[in-house]
């Protein structure tokens, strides 16, 4: 009984998150409206939205070791691709949406086999680099197709009836829980494949697994380049949930939000970075509906200042749990069991928070 | 031609604030092999402090630059006292330290005093132009070039003349030899954090008069550049970041000018890359 508890339990969370829009249950604090109203649904879609590219991302981050900077680049090239698919060449949404994938891919290929021929802290600084041309394109609107600073927002004529207004909003909750569901599928199925194993040999020791006779570089070409798909299929969700494409989803802030997610929830682990991602898009909706309320401009500034900026909150969270957490949120408990059960099973913890870390 | 020596000018200083950025970053990263992400908001905490001692401090603009600069170098100081050291045994998470810490800073910094740009105060001695070549130059691209050649000339003699400088030289060289010679170099670490975030700031006060204006994310907008230049110039290197940080400021002056907006921002950028694959020892680069 307890095995079959242990295998499927998360078949119930799925079933109530898969329910949500048909609840009117009131969470005061936590959502401003009911659960099934649309404001709640836009806000839930969205930490699933991020709990997906953090998963997606920590492919990279935690099963593979890379720490890639210029990971926003592959959500933006999904985004934008479809926006301006439909938009320059009138292509009905379902293909957008297949030709921005396949671009997040096809740049990802192209831009990691190119990265990956240097390793450490050196490809953290290629990824930078690309993913800061790209902002820096994006930004300048190039004949005028990325509309700069305002972004374009998608044509409603040519996104199906069901996914455009406020009263569709569920459809788009399904559609974030989906693409988490794809991308959980993908990260679990793909890391416990042969591949996976040998990804985590390179994060362990990259030079042990060429003594192996493995070329570290395929594997790593191919976790780049998974990865990079499943941001650029967020990266069509997230123009669904948005109804548009804004420079912001390139800047380097983006990947830099993705990898406080994931090492706050916990890289390498299976639900670390799903938790991580919507805890951090929770906070930093629910913060910043904070920081412009009357309560808050009324408080003393020792108390005004932090609560009005997220960031910082959130910065001063996330440097928190690297420095008292390492394994992040996902490693809390294993840490609690293991600090009630004495300092002998405390020893005996650290291997495994430094293991799979 | 009064185009070109403008543009050379602002130029030569742009790599002046890139030097100042970089000079830092380079020996931290050298020595430490930490890439500071903080290094920026450090920047625009000098900058802050030096825009408030000149404001509201009511110092006057020449102490207000020491101020900002000795702010900063407090700032840099607690930063690897506090978290650096304590992460000394797990690298990647010093890192990830300083990206918090490059994220939590900028927004402190906004929550205190907003996100729009402040003006900063020019005092009249360097608010004039000078009529050079034909061109007219503001002053205060002088004022940070002469500031970045003194802390290049002061770097180098500590790093040539002091036995501190020793120190850090060896320890850029190979870490590990220097701790088995019964040195503690962890004392090194302080120090050249300190001396980082004190070029750093001071680079954010005369950024100040620069761009007329402080605002939050300054810092972090230099930073990428001034990665470019560390990495072009080698890591561990004082001379080297000094040419490449004019390289840099020039380039991007005259590709911005010359052609499209924003291309010799692009530019640089690939040239980042572009350095780091087809050199990719230049971030393991020796002291000269």
């Amino acid at each position: 009984m307890t095995a079959v508890l242990k295998r499927w339990w998360p078949l119930g969370p799925l079933v109530l998150l898969l329910l949500a829009p048909y609840s009117a249950l009131p969470l005061p604090g936590l959502l401003d409206g009911p659960l099934g109203s649309p404001g709640s649904l836009q806000l839930l879609a969205l930490c699933l939205l991020y709990g997906a590219l953090a998963s997606g991302y920590d492919l990279l981050l935690g099963r593979t070791g890379l720490l890639s900077f210029g990971h926003a680049l592959y959500f933006a090239t999904g985004l934008y691709a479809t926006d301006l698919a439909m938009l320059e060449f009138r292509l009905p949404f379902a293909a957008a949406a297949l030709f921005g994938v396949a671009c997040s891919v096809a740049l990802a290929l192209l831009l990691g086999s190119v990265g990956l021929r240097v390793t450490g802290i050196a490809f953290s600084m290629v990824t930078l680099a690309f993913a800061q041309a790209g902002a820096i394109l994006v930004q300048r609107n190039p004949g005028g197709l990325t509309g700069g600073e305002e972004g374009r927002s998608a044509p409603a004529d040519l996104l199906p009836d069901s996914l455009v207004g406020i009263q569709h909003t569920a459809n788009l909750y399904w559609i974030a829980l989906a693409h988490l569901l794809l991308t959980l599928a993908v990260v679990h199925w793909t890391a416990s494949s042969p591949t996976g194993r040998v990804w985590a040999g390179i994060r362990e020791n990259e030079r042990r697994v060429e003594v192996l006779g493995l070329r570290p570089y395929g594997f790593k070409l191919v976790a780049f380049v998974v990865a990079g798909g499943l941001a650029g299929a967020g990266g069509v969700v997230y123009l669904l949930l948005t109804g548009g494409a804004t420079p912001q989803a390139a800047s380097s802030d983006a990947t830099l939000a993705l990898l406080v997610m994931v090492v706050l929830g916990g890289s390498g682990t299976r639900w670390g970075p799903l938790l991580g991602g919507v805890l951090y898009t929770w906070a930093a909706h629910r913060l910043g509906d904070l920081a412009t309320s009357a309560a808050v401009a009324g408080l003393p500034a020792a108390l005004r200042v932090p609560l009005s900026q997220p960031l910082l909150l959130l910065g001063a969270l996330f440097v928190a749990v690297v420095y008292l957490l390492p394994g992040g949120l996902a490693r809390l408990p294993a840490r609690l069991r293991a600090g009630r059960t004495g300092r002998t099973a405390d020893t005996a913890a650290v291997p495994v928070s430094e293991g799979v870390a | 031609m009064n185009t070109v020596v403008l543009l050379a000018c602002t130029g030569l200083g742009l790599g002046a604030l890139y030097f100042l950025v970089a000079s830092g970053l380079s020996l931290i990263f050298g020595l430490m092999d930490v890439l500071n992400f903080a290094h920026g908001a450090l920047l625009s905490v000098g900058a802050y402090a030096a825009w408030w001692a000149a404001g509201d401090g009511g110092m006057g603009f020449w102490l207000a630059v020491p101020f900002g600069t000795l702010v900063g170098t407090g700032a840099a100081v607690l930063l690897e006292l506090v978290l650096i050291r304590p992460l000394y045994a797990r690298p990647r998470d010093q890192i990830l330290a300083t990206v918090g810490v490059g994220l939590a800073l900028p927004a402190l910094l906004m929550g205190i005093w907003g996100a729009d740009a402040r003006p900063f105060p020019q005092p009249a001695a360097l608010a004039g132009t000078v009529r050079l070549l034909g061109a007219v130059v503001p002053v205060n691209r002088f004022v940070l070039i002469g500031a970045a050649l003194l802390v290049l000339l002061a770097l180098r003699l500590f790093l040539a003349r002091t036995r501190y400088g020793l120190i850090v030289r060896a320890g850029v060289e190979d870490r590990a030899m220097v701790t088995a010679l019964g040195i503690d170099v962890r004392r090194a670490f302080t120090l050249v954090f300190a001396i980082g975030g004190a070029a750093a700031a001071l680079g954010g006060a005369l950024a100040g008069l620069y761009f007329g204006s402080v605002n939050p994310g300054q810092g972090t907008g230099l930073l990428i550049f001034a990665f470019v230049v560390v990495v072009m110039g080698g890591t561990g290197s004082v001379t080297g970041a000094a040419v490449a940080s004019v390289a840099v400021g020039l380039v991007q002056q005259f590709a911005n000018y010359y052609t499209a907006a924003g291309l010799g921002d692009l530019s640089v950028v690939v040239l980042l890359a572009v350095l780091l694959l087809v050199r990719p020892r230049g971030l393991t680069g020796r002291l000269a």
